[in-house]
């Protein structure tokens, strides 16, 4: 190519919207190849839009407390279901995985927990990407796991 | 290449310089504080997300979910302060999480503008519907 | 880099044995060549920006030590010249042959074919990064987010024009070890395809440009540090990485640029300690030993 013809195609590229080859929104779709912290990544982003959704929903549902007692019942008819308890037991799993794994970020993104910047040798495997701040993924699976059973057992009990 | 062109090319140049509306150089808070906000929130969510939760299991479950136990609680000053800082708290902390979402899945001036719109719109629209709730329930007479 | 699979490059002391059991690989004997299939993207968007991508497939031979660039320049040498491949060193120190093998963003010349354990390679050019042809992409926009974070020493109170030609900036071993691992960079691009932010988001950096910007700002030699930050500081900046960790983990050099952005974040929070020793300016001309020494004398 003439320099001309390079010049045109970099501004191209750098003014248009040069999606060429961007892997879009399939490249968060793929959480396994790359590692625990992709995993991370994946689950906090559907776990967060997913308790979003929620909480819209539900300050819309218990609105109907305003409308007084029929309106209420009629609300609990419609969520207090089999569907609603499995429902309510994804939102108390999402919340927990959320929530720790939240806390997690927050201390990894403070730059807690990954090592210290050194002099790399082979294999260059990465520090910061050590089990240390993986566990605390880990451990917000299992703690999520946990209440979920829990949730379940409050809610089908009734207790 | 030449500092011209290093200027012409560079990506983050502010490109809103040019524009004559008046919400095109807005810029309330740094992308820091905005962070910042977004983490104390999450963590101050936590802590009266629980409690709320707690209140559903200090008596069975069904029975914590009758009409007159839901409008008790809205009827107690800190409950109520409770919901309100729930409702502030997770309004702020989901907004703006969903507002970083879409601000990564296109990045041009009119959809930056509208994302960063439609997400306070949101947040102050649900905050004052909530609100509505626990005032007229704390207002609310039983029987 | 499957995570539920082990990846036999990081485990030194498990070198690869002589008879390769999973593979059609045979290394007992130089005459015994065995070979893989090799699935090579092709397309030409300079001379034809509607061109429909495509796969062409070669069979190559392959020895214990085979690596996938060596495995195309057999294709490109014997059987059809016109593939567009880039590379450069051979030995991972240029960064020119990343290109996505087998679904992961790698060096082509550091990647064995034994090591992928599977007959069929299939070989793309870099994800994030536009096309030029076959496997060469356009890394234009890759180093305009690198120029725009400054990646250079700046200290204003050096005064260049009058500085002393054996002026130098005193650093210790351990103000060098603070930034050493980020300029261990080779720019090959592999950090870039993988981050899931640069996916969606043109205005992202990346996260080679962020390592950078944390290599310069941990350097004691560097004062400026409030014009970088500013650069960062963005609602496309340094807070669009979410730490999830594909850049270190393609990384072939263990610059770790994770670390670098989350460390970055961490003086940008206020965590951690923002004020950093500068480096001293020291005069090492003759002169100036001269006037140290009648310096002491005098004070003797």
């Amino acid at each position: 190519m003439t320099s001309a013809k390079s010049a045109k195609r970099i501004n191209d590229i750098n003014n248009k919207n040069d999606r060429t080859n961007r892997e879009g929104l399939r490249g968060w779709l793929n959480p396994i190849i790359y590692g625990w912290e992709r995993v991370s990544y994946w689950f906090q982003r559907l776990t967060g839009i997913f308790l979003l959704v929620y909480f819209i929903g539900h300050v819309y549902e218990t609105s109907s407390l305003v409308s007084g007692p029929d309106a209420w019942a009629a609300m609990l008819e419609m969520t207090q279901t089999i569907g609603g308890h499995i429902f309510l037991i994804l939102v108390i799993g999402a919340s927990t995985l959320h929530t720790v794994n939240g806390i997690r970020l927050i201390f990894t993104q403070s730059g807690q927990g990954l090592g210290k910047p050194g002099r790399p040798d082979y294999p260059y495997d990465p520090t910061s990407v050590n089990n240390k701040q993986r566990s605390g993924l880990w451990i917000a699976f299992i703690l999520a796991a946990v209440a979920m059973l829990y949730g379940a057992n409050v809610l089908f009990s009734g207790e | 290449m030449t500092s011209d062109s290093i200027k012409n090319n560079n990506i983050n140049k502010n490109n809103s310089k040019n524009t004559t509306k008046w919400f095109s150089n807005i810029t309330l808070l740094r992308e820091s504080q905005i962070m910042k906000i977004h983490y104390i929130t999450g963590v101050g969510a936590l802590f009266v997300v629980a409690i709320h939760i707690m209140m559903r299991l200090i008596m069975p479950f069904n029975m914590s979910l009758e009409f007159e136990n839901v409008i008790l609680n809205y009827k107690n000053v800190f409950y109520a302060l409770l919901l309100e800082s729930i409702l502030i708290l997770i309004a702020i902390h989901g907004f703006n999480g969903l507002r970083v979402i879409l601000l990564e899945i296109r990045q041009t001036q009119i959809w930056e503008r509208a994302v960063n719109i439609l997400v306070i719109v949101a947040m102050i629209g649900i905050i004052a519907y909530g609100t509505r709730t626990i005032i007229i329930a704390n207002g609310f007479s039983l029987g | 880099m499957n995570i539920f699979r082990k990846d036999k490059r990081k485990k030194i002391k498990n070198e690869i044995p002589l008879e390769i059991k999973r593979s059609n690989i045979s290394t007992t004997s130089s005459s015994n060549k065995s070979s893989v299939k090799l699935r090579v993207f092709r397309i030409n968007a300079v001379k034809n920006p509607n061109d429909v991508p495509h796969f062409d497939e070669f069979h190559v031979p392959v020895k214990r030590w085979t690596t996938v660039l060596d495995a195309l320049l057999d294709a490109k040498s014997y059987q059809d010249s016109s593939i567009g491949i880039r590379y450069s060193c051979r030995m991972a120190s240029c960064g020119s042959c990343g290109m996505k093998i087998n679904g992961i963003p790698r060096l082509a010349c550091y990647t064995k074919i034994s090591d992928l354990d599977t007959n069929t390679i299939t070989c793309e050019p870099l994800p994030n990064f536009p096309y030029i042809r076959d496997l060469v992409t356009d890394f234009s926009q890759f180093f305009n987010h690198h120029r725009s974070v400054m990646p250079f020493i700046q200290n204003k109170k050096a005064d260049i024009p009058n500085v002393n030609e054996l002026t130098e900036y005193e650093q210790s071993p351990q103000d060098l070890d603070k930034f050493l691992q980020f300029s261990y960079c080779i720019k090959c691009g592999l950090c870039y395809s993988a981050c899931p932010t640069v996916a969606t988001d043109l205005k992202f950096p990346g996260p080679q440009a962020l390592s950078q910007a944390y290599r310069y700002f941990a350097d004691s030699r560097d004062s400026d540090k409030s014009n970088r930050l500013k650069v960062i500081d963005t609602s496309h900046g340094i807070w669009r990485c979410h730490f999830a960790g594909s850049c270190s983990n393609v990384c072939p050099k263990g610059v770790d640029p994770a670390l670098g952005i989350q460390l970055l974040r961490s003086h940008l929070l206020g965590i951690s300690n923002s004020e950093k020793k500068i480096a001293k300016l020291q005069d090492r001309s003759p002169n100036s030993y001269r006037e140290e020494e009648e310096e002491e004398e005098e004070a003797d």
